[in-house]
């Protein structure tokens, strides 16, 4: 059963959507990430229009992660306080990458800026990924190496602008958190992510908050820089198809919901280790088609109407 | 039954009646896209005084177009060069009863606009060298064939009793919307001997359209219920699970 597309203008089969939004939120469910550096390239590979890609990811994310950070703030897992701090750097950075990505898209290089980012991050998630996982599953087999300390104090957080966190016992820079947060601004406006696989190590290795409170309050940074570059991405390129938003979002509750029963029957490093190969897949098809010579180098875009 | 009463008025009309060469018109003059949409065909009538050929030329919008040009950089194909065309039909087919060449000379075609090789292009871009130009042009043309938006059939035609014939315009599933206009001219030894323009409206209809019109009004307002239309589906899906 084929649904019109109103923004991308473009008929896609709804079934197709529906298993592409329950297989990106199955993989979040197993994998416990955002899944959105998945979502977007995929859309891509079946024929959505890059810059609608990315829009309506955002736009389809802010759903996913206020059902993500509504289960983390019943457990009480959200640093609020820093919370706000990583959004309000997060706003500025998703005026600044909207903007950027309308530059790109006037002089006709969006596309290929998606495509390079992409394969760049993923191709290096992919690659630390894998080497992570590989060292964790040998290990496991060596038990008792690898103990990390609990909290570490680099130079970084000497910065000026010192502030308190209670709920993450810290006392750091505020410039690191909004540097960070408007770095996720950025990527969500140009790739359509939540960043969550970037700010997740930030904020445990750079800003050294504890590990319990950091999904849940990563995810609700995401919701309202999610919800910045839709809003601005609607007024600015007019790229967000939230119908596609909403069909994206009912497959993923149910591939999440599914994803998190599966992902307990496994392995943690397996997971990672398989994750890591697939995210792997994904980057070296984009860089595939990125170098692969076009069978017609010319392309037509139409303006206005 | 609908055809019986078209061919009937025609035939009331035909130029044994009126003193014209050549009178067409279509069947419908508005053609909905709505969900589901998958193409449509307007069926043109005509009548003519005589033996002769048709030609039916069928003209979208105009829109501003870039043809961008790929070549390789550091090993990864991206756009190096572009020309901007003003003024380009967003669809463009002729269809006649017999090749153009035989109907009408070249210079003939090129007067009247017909035939996709006549298509006015203008590239905003002066500083580029003609030949340049035309491999842009012809870019855009090849690629607007693959799309189904530029064509130019030979045939269709279905003649009854020699001077009555009917045609059927076929439109894919991505026509572009807005007003279009069907030019229909009979043909006599090289030159054109009578000739009629008739209105098309094509417009999306239905809930897309008023999605889509609403997108580029009210962008803000659009963003503002896209974002809380997810965050509402986001927090309903969260429901079942509260106390999992």
């Amino acid at each position: 059963m084929d649904i019109y597309l109103p923004i991308a203008a473009i008929s896609q089969d709804v079934f197709v959507l529906l298993a592409l939004g329950g297989v990106v939120g199955f993989l979040s469910g197993v994998f416990g990430v955002g899944g959105g550096f998945l979502l977007t390239p995929l859309l891509i590979f079946i024929g959505v229009p890059h810059a609608i890609a990315v829009a309506s990811s955002a736009n389809q994310l802010v759903g996913a992660s206020v059902s993500g950070a509504l289960a983390h703030w019943r457990r009480g897992n959200i640093d609020f306080h820093m919370g706000i701090v990583l959004l309000v750097g997060g706003f500025a950075g998703s005026v600044a990458g909207v903007w950027f990505f309308a530059l790109l898209r006037r002089l006709g290089q969006i596309d290929i800026a998606i495509s390079l980012a992409y394969a760049l991050l993923l191709g290096t998630l992919g690659s630390l990924m894998l080497v992570e996982s590989t060292r964790a599953v040998l290990r496991l087999r060596r038990p008792g190496a690898g103990q990390r300390k609990l909290h570490q104090h680099i130079w970084l957080h000497g910065l000026p602008f010192k502030m308190r966190f209670r709920r993450s016992k810290l006392y750091i820079s505020a410039l690191l958190p909004l540097s960070l947060g408007f770095f996720a601004g950025v990527l969500s406006a140009v790739m359509g992510v939540g960043g969550g696989f970037v700010m997740v190590p930030a904020m445990i290795y750079i800003l050294g908050m504890p590990t319990a409170v950091v999904p849940g309050t990563s995810l609700f940074q995401i919701i309202f820089v999610a919800a910045s570059v839709t809003v601005l991405q609607a007024v600015e390129n007019r790229t967000v198809d939230a119908v596609l938003a909403l069909v994206l979002l009912v497959g993923g509750v149910i591939g999440a919901q599914l994803g998190t029963r599966f992902g307990t029957m496994l392995r943690g490093e397996q997971l990672r280790a398989l994750l890591a190969i697939l995210v792997l897949a994904v980057a070296a098809k984009l860089a595939f088609d990125l170098t692969v010579q076009p069978d017609d180098p010319y392309s037509l875009e139409t303006l206005g109407e | 039954m609908r055809r019986a009463l078209a061919l009937l008025l025609l035939l009331w009309l035909s130029p044994a009646h009126a003193a014209e060469p050549l009178i067409a018109d279509l069947t419908s003059h508005l053609v909905a896209i709505t969900t589901g949409f998958t193409g449509a065909d307007v069926v043109l009538f005509g009548a003519t005084d005589g033996p002769g050929d048709v030609i039916v030329v069928v003209r979208g919008p105009n829109r501003e177009a870039v043809v961008r040009r790929k070549s390789r950089v550091a090993g990864v194909w991206m756009n190096t060069r572009q020309v901007t065309f003003v003024a380009v039909p967003s669809y463009y087919a002729v269809y006649s009863t017999r090749p153009l060449d035989d109907i009408m000379p070249a210079a003939t075609r090129a007067r009247q606009d017909i035939g996709l090789a006549n298509l006015r292009l203008d590239a905003v871009d002066k500083d580029r060298s003609p030949q340049e130009i035309a491999d842009f042009r012809a870019a855009l043309i090849r690629e607007r064939r693959q799309e189904a938006l530029y064509a130019d059939a030979v045939g269709g035609f279905n003649f009854f009793s020699g001077e009555l014939f009917h045609l059927a315009l076929g439109f894919p599933a991505n026509v572009p919307t807005g007003n279009y206009t069907v030019q229909i001219f009979l043909v006599r030894d090289g030159r054109v001997v009578g000739g009629q323009t008739s209105p098309l409206y094509i417009s999306q209809a239905g809930v897309d359209a008023e999605v889509n019109d609403f997108a580029r009004r009210r962008a803000l307002v659009y963003g503002v219920i896209a974002v809380v239309g997810a965050a509402l589906a986001g927090w309903l899906s969260s429901l079942p699970f509260r106390h999992a």
